[in-house]
């Protein structure tokens, strides 16, 4: 049992990992990234030949990636959610979801069905383990991801609390029109926050690739998982995000132990009951505020 | 050359046209007030001139330069800061943060958070407050803080006594005085004909989007700038059709 909630806060690690950039980019941008767990795959897959047909490990490959998400970003930011953005709040929505197939296909197209791992390129730390007193095993790849996840977290709060561009990104998610006029390139705030939360993306792939096996399609669940975290943790709260992570791979974990089935079916039932009990509040803390009006 | 020169500026929201065929310019080192009744286009030329708007046709020139399609925030890069209608803080950052977005434009100068607080006294013990949390006062000495900031040559100012007490007010314009001393060239709004005649060396009166009447504040008789901010006087009625003519 202790072993099995061990598990399932670190696996939360890797959740609050992806759910952090989603997270991110919906509480500065206003925009859910339906594309960002092809994004992850695609980093992944990135990895993944830069290993197999350069012989560069993943951990020096990131050095690589990680830019090169940052670039993505940037051309997303351009390119799609821009446009889109100005089309109303629902048209990035669409955008993404179309980017996302988009990605998902094309991948399948250059590396057709099979699924692959990083896991062979970066040698036993795939399934290197401490052990901790009760014996129990931990492995030291989910602390490792666990810790990435704390330090993402927060390091993007931190950056948007004390910097000079992390106030511009919060000035312009909350009037672009004003930030414009003290002198912030709007513009070029928005590209920087997509630039910050696609290299979270590309963490989130090289943890996908490391921890298991991933495949073409892979992004549609990652980006599941990670939007329910993000939901369940409350979105842009960075001990939320964490916490959300935790109790999402929590649920599916304990599910587990009951039936084969139950890791999915209690994943999403916590995040059903979490999503209803929020709308619950949010339409009784209405209610109440509209009686003391009246 | 003069500071600011807008000329010949349309400028339309939606099917509106707020500012008609206008010309205007302001000399450096001026104190210019703007004074005329609500929907005259006053708002509307400050935010054209400051970049928030694009005008349909016309040139505004800012010493000497023309800036007509320079984006917003290259404009405060420049040297124009406006301190906009309602405050517009940003509400959940705190009074310190505000006032830091203002350095976003890059431009040295004189300016500092330290320096604010020392004009706005009022504002020293709520540094860490966030905007919303803020009197009306408070907000938009904020607000004034956050565009002197950016070190402007032009500072624009729409209507800072808007819903203030008089008290603040005296004490906002009290805060304006020593920089309208300074040589900071100004461009303001002001509802209070009174106080604008006396703050300004010069007065600009508009009506439906066009300057109906304009002149030096110490040689202007005040009912004659009330019958132009009304449009009843003749004066202002035999100005219309010149201003109007293309």
């Amino acid at each position: 049992m202790i072993n099995t909630i061990i598990q399932g806060v670190l696996l939360g690690g890797y959740y609050a990992l992806i759910a952090a950039g989603l997270s991110f980019m919906f509480s500065v941008m206003h925009v859910i990234n339906l594309a960002h767990g092809s994004l992850a795959v695609l980093a992944a897959y990135a990895l993944f030949v830069l290993a197999q047909s350069y012989g560069i490990p993943p951990f020096l490959g990131l050095l690589i990636v990680l830019p090169l998400m940052a670039v993505i970003g940037v051309i997303l930011q351009r390119l799609v959610l821009e446009r889109a953005m100005r089309a109303g709040q629902l048209v990035p929505i669409l955008a993404t979801f179309g980017l996302s197939i988009v990605i998902d296909n094309a991948l399948f197209e250059a590396f057709g069905a099979n699924t692959r791992s990083l896991g062979n390129f970066i040698g036993s730390l795939s399934y290197d383990s401490v052990e901790l007193p009760g014996g129990i095993f931990v492995g030291k790849l989910a602390i490792g991801i666990f810790a990435v996840a704390v330090v993402v977290l927060v390091g993007l709060q931190l950056f948007l609390s004390y910097t000079a561009y992390g106030r511009a990104i919060r000035a312009t998610a909350a009037d672009a029109d004003t930030a414009g006029l003290v002198g912030i390139n709007a513009r070029r705030a928005n590209a920087v926050a997509t630039a910050i939360a696609l290299v979270t993306v590309g963490l989130a792939g090289a943890a996908l690739g490391m921890r298991g096996t991933f495949d073409a399609y892979a992004g549609g669940s990652q980006l599941l998982f990670g939007f329910e975290a993000a939901v369940i943790g409350g979105v842009g709260s960075v001990w939320g995000t964490l916490v959300g992570g935790i109790v999402l791979a929590l649920a599916q974990s304990l599910g587990a132990r009951i039936s084969p089935l139950g890791f999915l079916i209690a994943g999403h039932g916590v995040f059903l009951v979490v999503l209803f009990v929020r709308i619950w509040l949010a339409g009784g803390v209405a209610f109440l505020t509209r009686r003391a009006a009246a | 050359m003069s500071a600011l020169a807008v000329s010949g500026l349309n400028v339309h929201h939606g099917l509106l046209h707020a500012v008609r065929d206008l010309s205007l310019s302001v000399g450096k080192g001026e104190v210019v007030a703007l004074v005329g009744a609500n929907g005259a286009g006053k708002t509307t030329l400050l935010r054209a001139i400051a970049g928030a708007h694009r005008p349909t046709s016309g040139k505004i020139a800012l010493a000497g330069e023309d800036i007509t399609s320079v984006p917003s925030h290259r404009r405060v890069n420049r040297g124009i800061a406006l301190v906009p209608e309602g405050r517009r803080l940003f509400a959940e950052m705190t009074v310190e943060e505000n006032l830091l977005l203002g350095r976003m434009a890059g431009r040295p100068g004189p300016w500092s958070v330290a320096k604010v607080l020392e004009v706005f006294p009022n504002l020293a013990a709520r540094r860490r407050a966030r905007a919303r949390t803020l009197s009306g006062g408070e907000q938009q000495a904020t607000a004034i803080g956050r565009a002197l900031m950016s070190n402007p040559d032009i500072l624009l100012l729409d209507e800072v006594s808007l819903g203030l007490s008089p008290l603040a007010v005296d004490r906002v314009y009290a805060s304006l005085a020593h920089l309208m001393r300074s040589g900071t060239t100004i461009l303001l709004v002001e509802q209070d004909l009174g106080r604008a005649m006396r703050v300004a060396g010069r007065v600009v009166c508009m009506l439906e989007g066009r300057v109906v009447l304009e002149g030096p504040t110490a040689t202007l008789a005040r009912e004659r700038v009330t019958e132009a901010y009304f449009g009843l006087g003749h004066g202002a009625a035999a100005h219309m059709p010149a201003v109007a003519a293309p």
